[in-house]
């Protein structure tokens, strides 16, 4: 477990100006080749923590190793990283040649060796013959490919990449995320990438951390986050829920809109206040008397795949998602099963530790 | 219709006050004292005397631009990096002399260079010869750097702080040192704030008269105390109108040369907008 730790956060914290806390105790791990993705809300402190395993933001307190080894002291250019940068940050006095060039010129390589790596690079981001293009006359995707193009040269243990296709078209956007990923499995290389997307997260990566106000409010792979969300923010920054306050009265029943509900949770202690999460596609609409609840559809969306209707039930407008349409006023029943219902105290956060002993 | 409104009083000031005295000038450059027209005030101003005048103009004002940028480059770079912290201060310490009376500061540099001004009576206090100061080509230089060396500062310096922190960032990722990283990004992208700061430096140079005349003394003649002396004092305004259509000419060759380090730039922006529509 510990020898596959290729980067380590320990107790990272980060406050700028003396007061203005950004990170509050991470910690974390990256494994060789894994492609882990920081997610959140802008402000949560994803980029500050990409930016410290950069180099380029030095923490609070708490510890960064590389390979068991503290790197906090290092330079950018010694840490076996290199970053992909937001706004692409290619030099805008350079063609496209001499900015992938960059890394390789400054490490004085042979020049041929150079031509030979650098049309190697373009090749692998599909931008072979552009290198007398000035980088000025270059779409945002391509600037992109670019950018990847000049960090992956210096063959880096792991890439940085910091919100890399924000500013793409959403079609563009689609085939990069294929593209980042396949360049990922081949080049065999970690990537740790920082999105507010969670579509682009949950398409990507191996393991997703989402933060919110300089905390890892869960970590895990794709599927536990949207199919076990630890807590309320997690549920409801991934994908849609119905998130409503219950009480636990004890094992395997919880209380919520006036009803009791089976479930499947336990050992949680009783009468104890919890947040209950339901995605909107797990609630069942049957016939008024079959229902656990009995509502009044409110309104109708048809959303291609699929129609949304908000039922108004014991005083709570749910979300639900089904592909057979219950007109607008109809009464109508709602049932979810045990397993579908996910009851957790009220502001959990979990750590990479414990979500790996489960 | 609106704005072609508005512009009218703009229009009606530029054709007053630029376009008819440049006709003018223009105009009195190509005739002699009886209304005739004529080359000969562009050939005496080839004469080699003249000639003289408009060289040390050039080189004076060549060597001035050069030691406001030797000066200014760095002043603007510390005042821009970020780690500077007093650095609003030592900006505004930086402008406030502009906001005394060019005159009156040109003034102070007599009292101090002059025979028994304050650098001789440290000197000779010191046991040295006193050094006749005033009156030379160095203090017309001086009196050039000491009046535009702001000129070459705040150009730069707006680049310098306008420049995009990441790709420092990125040029320290990718391998560079500081050296490295000013020599190959930060030095190439400041160009345009250089070519504007040598613009706004190397035009008030060639062009002055004040400052030769007040440090240089009455005989010390720059191409700017010749157009004052023809005007005012030898009353030759047809030479004088000559003379500056040559400076003219000088600024805008001048300018146009320093221009073509944008118009690069520009010419990139454009290939691109043309990308974009296709």
């Amino acid at each position: 477990m510990e020898e596959n730790r290729l980067i380590n956060l320990i107790d990272v914290s980060k406050t700028f100006d003396g007061y203005t806390k950004v990170l509050d105790n991470i910690n974390l791990y990256i494994k060789k080749n894994e492609f882990l993705t920081l997610l959140g809300p802008s402000g949560c402190g994803k980029t500050t923590t990409l930016r410290i395993i950069g180099g380029f933001e030095t923490p609070s307190s708490g510890d960064l190793l590389f390979e068991g080894e503290s790197i906090l002291g290092l330079a950018p250019h010694k840490r076996r990283v290199n970053t992909v940068f937001q706004k692409y940050a290619l030099f805008p006095n350079m063609n496209v040649y001499d900015n992938v060039a960059f890394g390789l010129n400054i490490k004085k390589v042979d020049k041929n060796e150079i031509k030979k790596e650098v049309s190697r690079m373009l090749e692998l981001v599909n931008l072979n013959g552009f290198e007398k293009r000035s980088v000025n006359s270059l779409s945002g995707g391509q600037q992109q490919r670019i950018a990847i193009a000049r960090a992956l040269i210096n063959k880096p243990e792991v890439l940085l990449l910091d919100e890399p296709l924000g500013a793409l078209d959403l079609k563009l956007r689609k085939e990069m995320q294929i593209e980042l990923k396949n360049m990922q499995k081949e080049l065999s290389i970690t990537f740790v990438y920082v999105t507010h997307d969670q579509e682009e997260a949950l398409t990507m990566s191996d393991t997703i951390a989402v933060m919110h106000g300089g905390i890892i409010k869960q970590i895990g792979s794709p599927e536990d986050i949207y199919n076990e969300p630890k807590n309320a923010f997690v549920a409801n920054f991934i994908g849609e829920s119905n998130i409503i306050s219950g009480v636990m009265h004890k094992n395997y029943e919880v209380t919520f809109a006036g009803h009791t509900f089976p479930c499947i949770d336990k050992n949680i202690s009783e009468d104890t206040n919890v947040d209950v999460i339901i995605r909107p596609e797990d609630i069942k609409i049957v016939s008024e008397d079959m229902g656990q609840l009995k509502g009044v559809v409110k309104n109708v969306k048809f959303l291609g795949i699929h129609y949304e209707m908000h039922v108004e039930a014991s005083e709570f407008t749910w979300k639900v998602q089904s592909t057979v349409l219950s007109p607008e006023g109809s009464n109508v029943g709602l049932t979810v099963a045990p397993d579908l219902i996910h009851v957790m105290k009220k502001d959990e956060v979990i750590a990479k530790e414990e979500a790996d002993e489960e | 219709m609106k704005s072609k409104l508005l512009s009218f009083p703009y229009i009606l000031c530029m054709i007053f006050l630029v376009i008819i005295p440049l006709l003018l000038i223009g105009y009195y450059s190509i005739i002699d004292f009886d209304g005739n027209l004529t080359l000969n005030n562009f050939s005496q101003v080839f004469e080699p005397m003249f000639l003289r005048i408009i060289w040390r103009s050039i080189r004076l004002a060549v060597i001035s631009t050069a030691i406001c940028f030797v000066i200014g480059y760095p002043i603007a770079y510390i005042l821009a990096s970020r780690d500077f912290v007093k650095k609003s201060f030592l900006l505004f310490l930086f402008i406030v002399p502009m906001w005394m009376n060019f005159l009156l500061r040109t003034y102070a540099w007599l009292t101090i260079l002059e025979n028994n001004g304050i650098v001789n009576t440290i000197f000779r206090a010191l046991g040295f010869d006193g050094f006749q100061l005033l009156y030379t080509e160095g203090a017309v230089v001086l009196g050039m750097v000491y009046n535009y060396l702001p000129f070459m500062v705040l150009p730069i310096y707006t680049v310098l702080t306008k420049m995009d922190n990441s790709l420092l960032e990125a040029s320290a990722d990718l391998g560079a040192n500081r050296r490295k990283t000013f020599t190959k990004v930060v030095f190439p992208l400041s160009i345009p704030g250089v070519a504007s700061g040598v613009t706004m430096v190397f035009m008030p140079s060639v062009t002055t008269f004040v400052i030769s005349n007040l440090l240089g003394g009455a005989d010390f003649l720059l191409i700017g105390n010749l157009i004052e002396q023809q005007f005012f004092r030898a009353n030759n305004w047809y030479f004088g109108a000559a003379l500056a259509v040559v400076m003219i000419v000088i600024i805008l060759v001048c300018n146009t040369f320093v221009t073509l380090f944008d118009k690069n730039d520009d010419n990139e922006r454009e290939a691109k907008r043309k990308h974009e529509k296709a």
